[in-house]
């Protein structure tokens, strides 16, 4: 301090402070950074050949691209599609419905800690795993189909849901819920009268969200067999048949397209 | 004995609010320190005395929602020590608080505010589903009439000024229908103009519905002209009780005095 004081001619042009102060391990760092790089590259393969027939396959694949055809596999189309949405809205309902209880759960000013205890892990296994790794499992447990679908996208909605949900209910007014309290409602009269109200316009604008979200991972997890359009898409891979593929895409485009306009102008209804 | 709650209705008059050497302590803090009184059944009461002497502490003992450290509470003559959670409810239902902020849901609309007073008597079904269809709308109308905003009915509760939001409060007092209403300053959010408009509604709803009323004021004027006794409290202890005739000046310069 005496120093900054006495000697003002020092220090009158400000330097970042580096972010490591010894100059030897500073610059010691950068450059095994740097070598560890130029090595990590060196020890890719890369086979010219492999990536010749990989560009002439792309090629095959994007010229079917360009010639989308809607019609030849129209049926199955049809039958993905309407799976699919099938799936959304019956995983969206179950979903939203079930974070209900779990989000309120969960949320540290309303319940003791054994059960915010609960309901937290059941949010976190939820929101660990990706889709996909809970699809596979849900295959594995009920075979192919939308069962598996219905059940991944439902519960990947209740981690979703209620970990949102129990922050806004969080960050609620305490207010009304002491007064309700201390008129002698129990606890759920409480919460459909002092919490409910306070977080339902949310509720309402995630599930809408969640719902659009569900649509497109509807789209994933048909491709390890939980059923849906995703399903219908794999097989068409798997027959190389790319414009069919294109077809399937262009839908899967629109129909997310669609939902996520609708769902935006609801929930700018909503705030 | 009967079903009914004792000492409501019994014909031994019982106090409404006993308290006995009663201490709240939040943590190292004493919010209430060996605190006596007897409040009988009609009497208006007012508690004054500075921020943090306990005022909050004290009605929320009253109202059954602060336990006591210490000490023994009667709520209409029952001991809240030894009442079960259902019990204790059941003893609530029959003491009406009205708060500082109002403490409404702000974006439920009037009615189902003023319903909210039906909470400690409705079945969930029946409070679940008046939030769709709005139940017993005549009790929440003449209510609101009661409180002078009959027009607010279906109004959204947080597009009210502060005053009328307060009138709505009393209002779900009004329906849920109490034996004494505790009000903890009920007019320090409000401005002056209303403050005495609802001081003055207050007191005459008691008068004429025959409730008990506890209320504590940073407003001394209101204390004077609307009570009947005053309770001085000051670092969590009852400074003195006394009818407001008796109440000399200097008891309220020592309340207030700052320590040096």
């Amino acid at each position: 301090m005496a120093e900054l004081v006495t000697s003002p001619v020092i220090s009158r042009r400000w330097r970042k402070p580096p972010l490591i102060r010894n100059p030897w391990l500073r610059w010691g760092l950068l450059i095994g950074a740097l070598v560890y790089l130029a090595v990590a590259i060196s020890s890719v393969p890369v086979d010219s050949a492999r990536i010749a027939r990989g560009l002439e396959r792309g090629a095959r694949m994007i010229s079917g691209f360009l010639q989308p055809d809607f019609a030849s596999r129209w049926y199955d189309i049809q039958i993905g599609v309407l799976e699919s949405l099938t799936m959304t809205v019956v995983s969206t309902v179950a979903g939203v419905l079930l974070s209900v209880p779990v989000g309120l759960g969960a949320a540290r000013n309303l319940v003791p800690a054994p059960i915010y205890l609960v309901c937290r892990s059941i949010i976190t296994i939820s929101r660990t795993f990706q889709e996909v790794v809970i699809a596979i499992v849900f295959v594995v447990m009920f075979g192919f189909g939308p069962l598996a679908g219905v059940c991944t996208l439902a519960f990947a909605t209740i981690g979703f849901m209620a970990k949102l949900l129990a922050e806004d209910i969080e960050e609620i007014d305490p207010a009304p819920l002491e007064a309700i309290r201390a008129t002698g409602a129990g606890w759920l009269k409480t919460v459909t009268y002092a919490v409910m109200p306070q977080v339902s316009a949310r509720l309402v604008g995630l599930s809408v969200y969640r719902f659009d979200i569900n649509l497109r991972e509807s789209a994933i997890v048909g491709i390890v067999g939980a059923g849906g359009i995703g399903s219908t898409l794999q097989t068409t891979f798997n027959r190389y048949d790319y414009d069919v593929a294109a077809a399937i895409l262009l839908i899967i485009i629109v129909l997310v397209m669609t939902t996520e306009l609708i769902s935006g102008q609801i929930r700018r209804r909503l705030q | 004995m009967s079903t009914r709650a004792p000492g409501i209705h019994s014909a031994i008059p019982t106090a409404i609010f006993e308290l006995k050497g009663v201490t709240v302590r939040y943590g190292a803090l004493a919010a209430l320190q060996d605190v006596s009184l007897r409040i009988e059944a009609g009497e208006r009461v007012a508690l004054i005395g500075p921020s943090g002497a306990g005022k909050s502490t004290l009605l929320g003992v009253l109202n059954g929602s602060v336990a006591p450290t210490g000490g023994e509470v009667r709520l209409l003559g029952r001991d809240v020590a030894r009442l079960s959670a259902r019990a204790l409810r059941q003893v609530q239902r029959q003491i009406g608080t009205v708060y500082q902020q109002f403490n409404l849901t702000p974006n439920l609309s009037v009615i189902h505010n003023v319903n909210a007073g039906h909470l400690g008597r409705w079945s969930l079904a029946k409070a679940a589903f008046s939030l769709v269809i709005p139940l017993e709308r005549e009790t929440a109308a003449r209510a609101l009439e009661n409180v002078g905003i009959a027009d607010k009915l279906y109004e959204r509760t947080s597009h009210l000024s502060g005053g009328q939001q307060q009138r709505v409060a009393i209002a779900r007092v009004l329906v849920q229908d109490p034996v004494a209403i505790l009000a903890d300053e009920p007019i320090s959010s409000i401005d002056p103009e209303r403050s005495r408009e609802i001081m003055t509604l207050l007191r005459e709803l008691c008068d004429r519905l025959n409730k008990t009323l506890v209320v504590s004021l940073h407003a001394l004027e209101y204390a004077y002209s609307h009570c009947d006794r005053i309770i001085g409290l000051r670092e969590g202890r009852v400074l003195f009780d006394l009818p407001v005739g008796q109440v000399t000046p200097a008891m309220v310069e020592t309340l207030y005095r700052i320590r040096a």
